[in-house]
C-alpha cells in the first residue's frame, strides 16, 4: 500500500483529484461489510483522500481519465470508455472497475493483514529465537568456561600425578642408591678387613717364628710330679688305629643319637596313629548312616567300604603300625573323607536349623535352639539369683539365731517385739472398740426403728380397734353391755398376763436396758376399754391388748 | 634362707668346684678354698702375681689360677697341698686358659691368639693348635667331654677343627660358611655343633658331629644379627637371641624357626604375669638428719625392703633406645638361660635393662616378666630346679619360681652390689658376688 502511494503521488500531484475524491467516498460510503478493512486504511484513505485529491482536478479531467484508463487496462480491467479511444465513459464498466478494484482492494487489505499476521509471527519466532539464541550462547559461554575449567584442574591433577610419580622414582632410586651403597661398602670393607687380616697374619707368622726361634727356656712347664690320669688309664700312642677307633667312636655317638630320636618319633608317631584312628571312628559314629545318601554311597562308599575294609583287616593284624606309604596315605585319606562327610552334615544340620527356626515362629510347638538356649538362661539367672536369695537370707536367719549371745540385744530385741505385738494389739483393740460403737450405734437405730414401727403399729391397731370397737359397740350396745362390763376383769387379768408373757416374748433379743422399756409400759396397763380417748400409756395398754386380742384371734 | 658373712673377693672369681663340696675364691693373689656348706677355710693358697682367672678341674681335686699379666698359671692340688705346678707361657703371653674336661690338660690361648697350647699334666706332652680364632667362644667342649670343637681362621676364612680329647687326635676339620665366626656351641647331647656368625650377619649353621653341614638359618638381612644363643638341655631347642629384641627358636628336627618371641615394651596379654619391685617403706632422707652418717651406715641403716606386686596388665616397660652410631650396642637379647627341667626360657632384653622375661616352653608363650627397680646384672638357673635367680647390682638377691616371686635383703653391713651369681650344683646354696665381697645365701629346700 505504502509502495503503491509512493510511486503514484509523485507523479499525479495536483491533477485529478475529484475523481479520487469520488473514490474515496464511496469507500467510505460502502457496505459495512468491508467497514472493518476500510476502517484500517482509513487514516491514510484520509491522506490518500487529501494526496489524490491533487490528482484530478478541473481542469485535467480528460487527463486523469485517460491515465486512470491507461492503468486500468495495464492491470488487466476493461476499459472505462465505451469505446476505444473515445471519450465517453463506460459507466457499467467503471463500477465493475472499481468493484474490482474494491474487490482487489479488500483481497490485497486481508493479504496485507495475513502478511502482517505473518510477519507479527515472523517477528515473535524472531524474538523467541532471538532469546533462545542468547540463551543457548550464554549457555554454551558457560559450558566453554567450565570446560575451560576441568581442562585447567585435569592439567593441574595430571602435572601433581606426574610429580608424584617423579617423587616415588626419586625414592626409589634414592633406595636403590642407598642398597647400592651398602653393597659397595661392604664389599670394601670385607676387602679392607681382609687385606688387615692378612698383614694381621703375616705379623702373627713374624712373631711365631721368634718366638719359636727364641726357644725361650721361659716357656716351660715345671710341675713336681705328674699326675696320673683322671680314669687312671695310661696314655695311648697316636697310631691309625686310634684314628679309625675314634672316628667309629664318633660315628657310634651319632648313630645312637639318630636311633633315640627315631625312637622318639616312632612312638610319637604310633600315638598320633592311634588317635587318628580313634577320631576316625568317633567321625563314623557320629555321622548318620550311609543309606540316606545313595549318591555320596555310590561315590564315596564302596571305596570307603573297601577302605574300612582294608584298614580293618590292617587293624586286625596289626599292620597298621608299618608306616609304609600307601597306608598312611590310605589313613589320611580316609580320615579327611569322612571328616568332609561330616562338615556337609553338620551343615545341613545347620541349615535345617535355621529353618526350623524360621519355621518356629509360626510353630509354637517346635521351640528353636536359640529360643530354648535363652530360656535356660534365663532360668539359670532365675535359679542363682534364688539361690543368692536363699542363701542371704540364711545368712540372716542364722545371724539373728547366733546373735542372743548377747543378753542386753536379746532383751532389747524381745522389747521390741513385744511393743510391736503391743501397738498392734492396740490397734487392733481400738478397731474393735470402733466396730463395737458402730454396731451399738446401728442397733440402737434398728431399735429406734422397731420402736416407732412398734409404735406405728399401736397407731394402726388402735385405730383398727377403734374402728372395731365403733362397730362393736354399735353391735352390741344393745344386750351384751352387762356381760361385757364382768367378763372384762378377768379377761383382762388373762389379757394381761398374755400381753405380759407375750410381750416377755420380744421380737428380738436385746440386752436388758432395752428390753425393759416395752416391759415396763405394760404394768402402766389400766383396762380401760370403753374410753377411746384415754392416757397414752392406757392407750398403750389397748394396742397391747388388742394385740393380744389380735393373736388370739388369730390363733 | 640362710646368709653367711661378707668375704673378701676380688675379680668376681668365686666358684663352687664341681663336685659341690668346695667354694674357691681369691683375693689379689691368694687362693682360698673353703668348705662350701661352713664357709671354713680348708686351703690356702698363695700365687706369684694377682689373679685373673681360676677353674676347677672337672674332678675337684685341681684349681688352675691364671694370671695373664704375668704369662703364669699355677695349678694347686687339693688332695696334696705341696703339689705345686707352674705353666710358664713366657714371651708367648697368655690370653686365656681353661682345664680340658678330663681335668689333666690345661689349654692356654697365647696372646695375639697365635696358638692354643696344650699342657698335659700326666705327660710332658705339649701339643699346639695352630691359627685359632680370636673370637669369644672360640673353644667349645661336648658335654661329656669327648670331642672340643676349636674355630680357627686361616687366609681369611673360618674353620672349624673337632679333636678328640682323649688323645687330642683331630677328628675332623671343616670350613665354615661365616664371615666372621663369632661363636661356637656344642648341644647339650654333643651330636650338633652351632657356628654363629658375627652381629653383622644373621647366620648361623648347624653341624653335625662327623662335619656335615646340617642347615642354615638365616632370619634377615642387613641389620644387627645374633646376640647370644642358648641350647635347651635336651636338646631339642635352640634358642636364638639376636639385636632385633628377638628370640627365635629352632627345632632340632627340621632346624626350622617354630616361634618368633618378641620383646615388646608394652605387655597387653592378660595372661602373663608381671612382677613388679616395689620399695616396701619410703627412705629416710639423709639430709634430715642431724648427724651425717657414712655411706656406708646410711646404706644399712636406711637400706629398703623390697617386695614384689604384681602388675594389671597392660604393663609398659622402661625401654631405652640406645645410641646409634656406637659399636656393640646395648640392644637386643642379651642374656638366654633355659631352666633344667627344659620347661622356662629366661631372656634379657638389652632395650629394657630391668626386665627378665621367662617364657614358658611347653606353651610357647610369656609366661612371666619380673620388674626390677634396678638394671639386670645376671640371672642363673638352679640346676635342679626352675627356679631363676636374678640380681641387680643392689644388695638384694631375687628367686623367681612357677609358684611366686621373692626378693630378699642380703643382711650385710655396709654396701654389697651384687654383680653375679652362682648356684650350687646341688641347688641348695648360691654365691654373690660383688666387686669386693662375695656372701653364701644357703637355701631351705621349700624356699620358693
Amino acid at each position: 500500500m505504502g509502495d503503491w502511494k509512493t510511486i503514484t503521488v509523485p507523479v499525479l500531484s495536483s491533477d485529478s483529484k475529484d475523481i479520487f475524491q469520488y473514490t474515496s467516498e464511496k469507500k467510505i460510503s460502502s457496505s459495512s461489510m468491508n467497514s472493518q478493512v476500510l476502517r484500517l486504511p482509513l487514516p491514510s484513505s484520509k491522506s490518500v483522500h487529501s494526496f489524490f485529491s491533487a490528482f484530478c482536478t478541473e481542469e485535467n479531467i480528460e487527463q486523469s481519465i485517460s491515465y486512470l484508463n491507461r492503468e486500468l487496462t495495464t492491470l488487466g480491467f476493461p476499459s472505462i470508455y465505451a469505446e476505444s479511444k473515445g471519450k465517453e465513459l463506460n459507466l457499467i464498466s467503471i463500477i465493475n472497475c472499481m468493484n474490482d478494484l474494491l474487490v482487489l482492494q479488500h483481497k490485497n487489505l486481508r493479504a496485507q493483514e495475513e502478511v502482517e499476521m505473518q510477519h507479527l509471527k515472523l517477528g515473535s519466532d524472531m524474538d523467541h529465537l532471538q532469546n533462545c539464541y542468547a540463551k543457548l550462547k550464554e549457555q554454551l559461554e558457560l559450558s566453554k568456561r567450565e570446560i575451560v575449567g576441568l581442562q585447567e584442574r585435569d592439567r593441574q591433577l595430571q602435572s601433581k600425578n606426574r610429580n608424584l610419580h617423579q617423587l616415588l622414582k626419586n625414592e626409589k632410586d634414592e633406595v636403590q642408591k642407598l642398597q647400592n651403597i651398602i653393597s659397595s661398602r661392604a664389599t670394601q670393607y670385607n676387602h679392607d678387613m681382609k687385606r688387615k687380616e692378612r698383614e694381621y697374619n703375616k705379623l702373627k707368622e713374624r712373631l711365631n717364628q721368634l718366638v719359636m726361634n727364641k726357644k725361650d727356656k721361659k716357656i716351660a712347664m715345671e710341675v713336681l710330679n705328674y699326675v696320673g690320669r683322671a680314669d687312671g688309664k695310661r696314655g695311648a700312642w697316636r697310631t691309625d688305629k686310634t684314628e679309625a677307633r675314634n672316628e667309629e667312636e664318633m660315628y657310634k655317638v651319632l648313630l645312637s643319637d639318630y636311633q633315640e630320636r627315631q625312637k622318639q618319633l616312632l612312638v610319637e608317631n604310633a600315638e598320633l596313629k592311634k588317635v587318628l584312628q580313634q577320631m576316625k571312628k568317633e567321625i563314623i559314629s557320629l555321622l548318620p548312616p550311609q543309606k540316606q545318601k545313595p549318591k555320596e554311597r555310590s561315590e564315596d562308599g564302596t571305596v570307603l567300604s573297601d577302605l574300612e575294609e582294608d584298614i580293618g583287616e590292617l587293624n586286625k593284624e596289626n599292620m597298621w603300625e608299618l608306616s609304609c606309604e600307601t597306608v598312611r596315605e590310605q589313613l589320611t585319606n580316609s580320615i579327611r573323607k569322612q571328616w568332609r562327610m561330616l562338615k556337609n552334615h553338620v551343615e545341613k544340620l545347620d541349615s535345617q536349623v535355621s529353618r526350623v527356626h524360621s519355621e518356629a515362629l509360626n510353630d509354637k510347638d517346635v521351640i528353636s535352639r536359640e529360643d530354648h538356649e535363652l530360656e535356660t538362661e534365663k532360668l539359670e539367672l532365675e535359679i542363682q539369683q534364688c539361690k543368692e536369695m536363699i542363701k542371704t537370707q540364711q545368712q540372716l536367719l542364722q545371724q539373728q539365731l547366733m546373735s542372743p549371745c548377747d543378753d542386753d540385744t536379746n532383751l532389747l530385741l524381745q522389747d521390741c517385739y513385744l511393743l510391736e505385738e503391743r501397738e498392734r494389739l492396740q490397734e487392733e483393740w481400738r478397731l474393735f472398740r470402733d466396730q463395737k460403737k458402730n454396731f451399738e450405734k446401728e442397733r440402737r437405730s434398728f431399735t429406734e426403728a422397731a420402736i416407732r414401727l412398734g409404735l406405728e403399729r399401736k397407731a394402726f391397731e388402735e385405730d383398727r380397734g377403734a374402728w372395731l370397737k365403733q362397730q362393736f359397740l354399735s353391735m352390741s350396745t344393745d344386750y351384751k353391755h352387762s356381760e361385757n362390763v364382768t367378763t372384762p376383769s378377768s379377761d383382762q387379768n388373762n389379757r394381761l398376763m398374755k400381753s405380759t408373757s407375750q410381750q416377755r416374748k420380744p421380737h428380738y433379743t436385746l440386752s436388758r436396758p432395752v428390753s425393759a422399756e416395752p416391759c415396763q409400759t405394760p404394768q402402766y396397763v389400766t383396762y380401760n376399754s370403753s374410753s377411746a380417748a384415754s392416757k397414752k400409756p392406757a392407750g398403750d395398754s389397748k394396742i397391747y391388748q388388742w394385740q393380744a386380742s389380735d393373736k388370739e384371734e388369730t390363733e | 634362707m640362710n646368709f653367711s658373712e661378707l668375704l673378701k673377693l676380688s675379680g668376681l672369681l668365686g666358684r663352687f668346684s664341681p663336685d659341690g663340696k668346695c667354694l674357691a675364691s681369691c683375693v689379689q693373689y691368694r687362693l682360698v678354698v673353703r668348705d662350701a656348706s661352713t664357709l671354713q677355710p680348708l686351703q690356702l693358697y698363695t700365687c706369684l702375681d694377682q689373679i685373673q682367672y681360676i677353674e676347677w678341674s672337672s674332678d675337684s681335686l685341681f684349681i688352675l689360677c691364671a694370671m695373664y699379666k704375668r704369662g703364669i698359671v699355677q695349678v694347686w692340688s687339693l688332695e696334696q697341698p705341696d703339689w705345686h705346678c707352674k705353666i710358664d707361657e713366657g714371651s708367648a703371653g697368655l690370653v686365656a686358659s681353661c682345664w680340658s674336661p678330663d681335668g689333666r690338660h690345661i689349654l692356654n690361648t697365647t696372646e695375639f691368639h697365635l696358638r692354643i697350647t696344650v699342657w698335659s699334666l700326666c705327660t710332658k706332652s705339649v701339643s699346639y693348635i695352630k691359627y685359632p680364632k680370636a673370637c669369644q667362644q672360640g673353644i667349645a667342649f661336648t658335654k661329656d667331654g669327648r670331642y672340643m670343637a676349636v674355630a680357627e681362621r686361616r687366609d681369611c676364612k673360618d674353620f672349624i677343627s673337632i679333636f678328640v680329647c682323649n688323645d687330642w687326635q683331630l677328628l675332623r676339620h671343616f670350613d665354615t660358611e661365616t664371615q666372621d665366626l663369632f661363636g661356637i656351641e656344642w648341644s647339650p647331647n654333643g651330636c650338633v655343633l652351632a657356628v654363629w656368625d658375627t652381629c653383622l650377619e644373621y647366620k648361623i649353621l648347624l653341624y653335625s658331629l662327623d662335619g656335615r653341614l646340617l642347615s642354615t638359618y638365616r632370619a634377615y638381612e642387613w641389620s644387627l644379627g645374633i646376640k647370644s644363643i642358648a641350647w635347651s638341655p635336651s636338646s631339642q631347642f635352640l634358642a636364638i637371641g639376636s639385636y632385633d629384641e628377638k628370640v627365635r627358636i629352632l627345632n632340632h628336627v627340621t632346624w626350622k624357626k617354630i616361634i618368633e618371641f618378641e620383646h615388646p615394651a608394652t605387655i597387653a596379654n592378660t595372661k602373663t604375669i608381671v612382677y613388679k619391685e616395689v620399695e616396701k617403706s619410703p627412705s629416710v632422707e639423709t639430709e634430715r638428719l642431724s648427724f651425717s652418717p657414712t655411706r656406708a651406715l646410711a646404706s644399712s641403716l636406711f637400706s629398703t625392703e623390697s617386695k614384689y606386686d604384681i602388675s594389671q596388665v597392660p604393663v609398659s616397660l622402661q625401654y631405652i633406645k640406645p645410641v646409634a652410631d656406637r659399636a656393640n650396642p646395648k640392644m637386643g637379647i642379651g642374656m638366654l638361660a633355659f631352666s633344667p627341667d627344659n620347661c622356662y626360657l629366661a631372656t634379657k632384653n638389652d632395650n629394657i635393662p630391668n626386665a627378665v622375661w621367662i617364657w614358658d616352653i611347653k606353651k610357647l608363650k610369656l609366661f612371666v616378666v619380673l620388674e626390677q627397680l634396678c638394671a639386670i646384672q645376671s640371672f642363673q638357673w638352679d640346676p635342679r630346679q626352675p627356679r631363676l635367680a636374678v640380681c641387680t647390682g643392689n644388695s638384694k638377691v631375687y628367686l623367681w619360681s612357677p609358684a611366686g616371686c621373692v626378693s630378699v635383703q642380703v643382711p650385710a653391713e655396709g654396701d654389697f652390689p651384687i654383680v653375679s651369681l652362682s648356684w650350687h650344683s646341688s641347688g641348695d646354696s648360691l654365691v654373690l658376688l660383688s666387686k669386693d665381697n662375695f656372701c653364701v645365701c644357703y637355701l631351705e629346700r621349700e624356699e620358693v
